[in-house]
């Protein structure tokens, strides 16, 4: 792991069709920093995160994970398009954890877990077997190893996709409003999982409506409306002490 | 019954005790015991009619029924619907991936075929195949400037079995494909970014995770065209291939029964689309697996249970997952 920020963009730009939704985003995240990002839905923090991990390319700027551009070569001053299997490689590195949890309804909460290990990772069955019921244990769901995801409440739905995530060992989470989905009374026992991961040095970068969990976990806080930063700082001075106009007005009708 | 019940209760949410179950004289329907007799009596007319008709050979029928000629036609149809059905789901996979590709010619070369081979009558491509040797007498294959090259009769190489084949097979495929393509694109764009978001490239994506997903809704389509496809292979007699229809048709010539053999081949007919009706059930059955919470019980085990449940009260909350917490959800 180089020494540099996990994540670094510089003047991240990307269009669908003639809308843009992101319009120059710089920003980065140190190792084992929790950024969280809040903004009005249409904001473009979804976008950037999923631009992460290039499930969608960006059309302007620099963007990059531990050091290495998402989707791209820089030789000279020319880019050059990565191939397939890089870019499946990059993604393996990186865990997303969904707001609709997208997990594999015709697999197992363990088969869910052991099937990118053993595909992507080419692990052996019996280590990622091992691993994944150490993993389900840690996400307190040591019980539900053969139960299918429509058994499964929401929120064991989403700490099982957590899990499934970090069994491919990674070295960033991206949360996509992990808790959105959720019936209010489940919320909790995500966010638990997420704390934990956090205290334990996980880097993540966590789009959240969630004021208290980006509060007391996120070490930075970024406002985002219109495809732009509009505020970033240390989350206790943003939610209570924010400096521009729109920041303000965002936080007066969600707290 | 649940374990809802059995959980301790919560304390203001005491619930008072249960009132008396109601007893209504339910609403007479005299018009459904009419409408219903009528159409019984008409049914069964029918049934007598052709029961006692004087010169219908019921016992022909039944000597036939098991004869050596049209056994071997049975097997035949099998193989034909087997082996047109292999090839139309191995094509049909290949020609649907082929349509969704981001390659704008195999999109292309897809729907060119679905459109040629949909648009014509499968009776038609059967009778191409078979008199295929009347305007090519050799088929070849090579690279052309260098020695590789190989060529055959296309009389040895098409026989009336393998034009029957291809003809239903090549047809079907193009059904398939149609088939396969919703089913790919009934699975969730959630499912294939999750995959992709893991690492996992297009072709583990496509056979892990989107073709098994995808199979809950190919399947009952594909059991339709496996029962169409048995009954579709009687079109094969037009090449002389000995299947079941064929077989009933010879033997129909040289003893006059054409209505009896006809019945004869109708009853084989039916018994083997049934026995397929009954293990399409099965098979969707087994791709059901997590889409619901429970699986549908089998025909065995729903008779069980009625006999058992016969006018007892429905069962309050059927099958809330017994296996949750009390409380939640």
């Amino acid at each position: 792991m180089s020494a540099g920020p996990m994540v670094k963009a510089e003047a991240v730009h990307k269009s669908f069709g003639r809308l843009e939704v992101l319009r120059g985003i710089d920003l980065e995240v140190n190792p084992k920093e929790v950024m969280c990002m809040i903004g009005p839905s249409g904001s473009g923090k979804s976008t950037f995160l999923r631009c992460i991990n290039h499930l969608e390319k960006i059309d302007a700027g620099r963007l990059s994970v531990d050091g290495e551009l998402v989707g791209y070569r820089q030789r000279g001053d020319k880019l050059y398009e990565l191939p397939d299997r890089e870019v499946c490689q990059k993604r393996s590195e990186i865990g997303m954890v969904f707001q609709h949890f997208n997990l594999f309804p015709h697999m197992t909460a363990l088969e869910n877990l052991i099937e990118a290990p053993i595909r992507v990772k080419k692990a052996s069955r019996s280590t990622a077997v091992a691993y994944a019921r150490a993993l389900l244990d840690r996400v307190g769901l040591a019980d539900k190893t053969n139960a299918y995801p429509k058994q499964l409440s929401g929120g064991q739905q989403q700490r099982v996709a957590i899990a499934r995530a970090l069994a491919m060992d990674p070295k960033l989470m991206l949360f996509d409003e992990p808790t959105s989905a959720l019936d209010p009374e489940l919320v909790g026992e995500v966010l638990d999982v997420m704390r934990r991961l956090a205290q334990d040095g996980m880097t993540m970068v966590v789009v959240t409506h969630e004021m208290g969990f980006a509060r007391e976990v996120g070490d930075t806080l970024v406002f985002m409306d219109g495809g732009v930063i509009v505020e970033a700082g240390k989350p206790r001075d943003v939610l209570a002490n924010p400096q521009q106009e729109r920041t303000r007005s965002f936080l007066s009708k969600v707290l | 019954m649940t374990d809802i019940a059995s959980g301790p209760a919560a304390p203001g949410s005491q619930a008072g005790p249960r009132p008396e179950a109601i007893k209504a004289i339910p609403v007479r329907h005299p018009w459904r015991w009419v409408s219903g007799a009528l159409v019984l009596a008409f049914a069964g007319d029918v049934v007598y009619t052709f029961a006692t008709a004087p010169d219908l050979r019921w016992d022909q029928v039944w000597k036939w029924l098991s004869g050596r000629l049209i056994l071997e036609g049975i097997v035949i149809t099998l193989e034909l619907t087997v082996l047109a059905m292999v090839i139309g789901i191995v094509l049909g996979i290949v020609l649907a991936v082929m349509r969704l590709s981001p390659s704008p010619v195999m999109s292309w070369v897809s729907w060119l075929y679905i459109w040629f081979f949909r648009g014509t009558p499968v009776l038609v491509q059967i009778f191409f195949w078979f008199n295929l040797n009347t305007v090519l007498p050799h088929i070849g294959i090579g690279i052309p400037g260098t020695p590789l090259h190989w060529q055959e009769s296309t009389n040895l190489l098409i026989s009336a079995f393998t034009a029957a084949t291809l003809g239903l097979g090549l047809n079907e495929a193009a059904y398939m494909a149609e088939i396969v393509r919703a089913g790919i694109i009934s699975v969730e764009q959630g499912q294939t970014e999750a995959a992709q978001a893991l690492g996992m490239n297009r072709l583990q994506l496509m056979r892990r995770i989107v073709l098994p997903q995808a199979m809950r809704v190919i399947i009952p389509p594909t059991g339709n065209e496996t029962i169409s496809m048995l009954k579709t292979t009687s079109l094969a007699s037009i090449a002389a291939v000995p299947e079941l229809f064929t077989r009933s048709e010879q033997i129909a010539n040289f003893t006059f029964l054409v209505i009896e053999l006809a019945i004869v081949a109708s009853i084989w007919y039916l018994a083997m689309t049934t026995v397929l009706t009954i293990g399409q059930y099965y098979v969707e059955r087994y791709f059901a697996r997590g889409a619901q919470r429970e699986l549908p019980p089998t025909p065995f085990q729903r008779f069980r249970r009625m006999l058992f449940t016969f006018h007892a009260p429905p069962p309050a909350v059927p099958d809330v997952s017994v296996s949750f917490p009390p409380g939640r959800r």
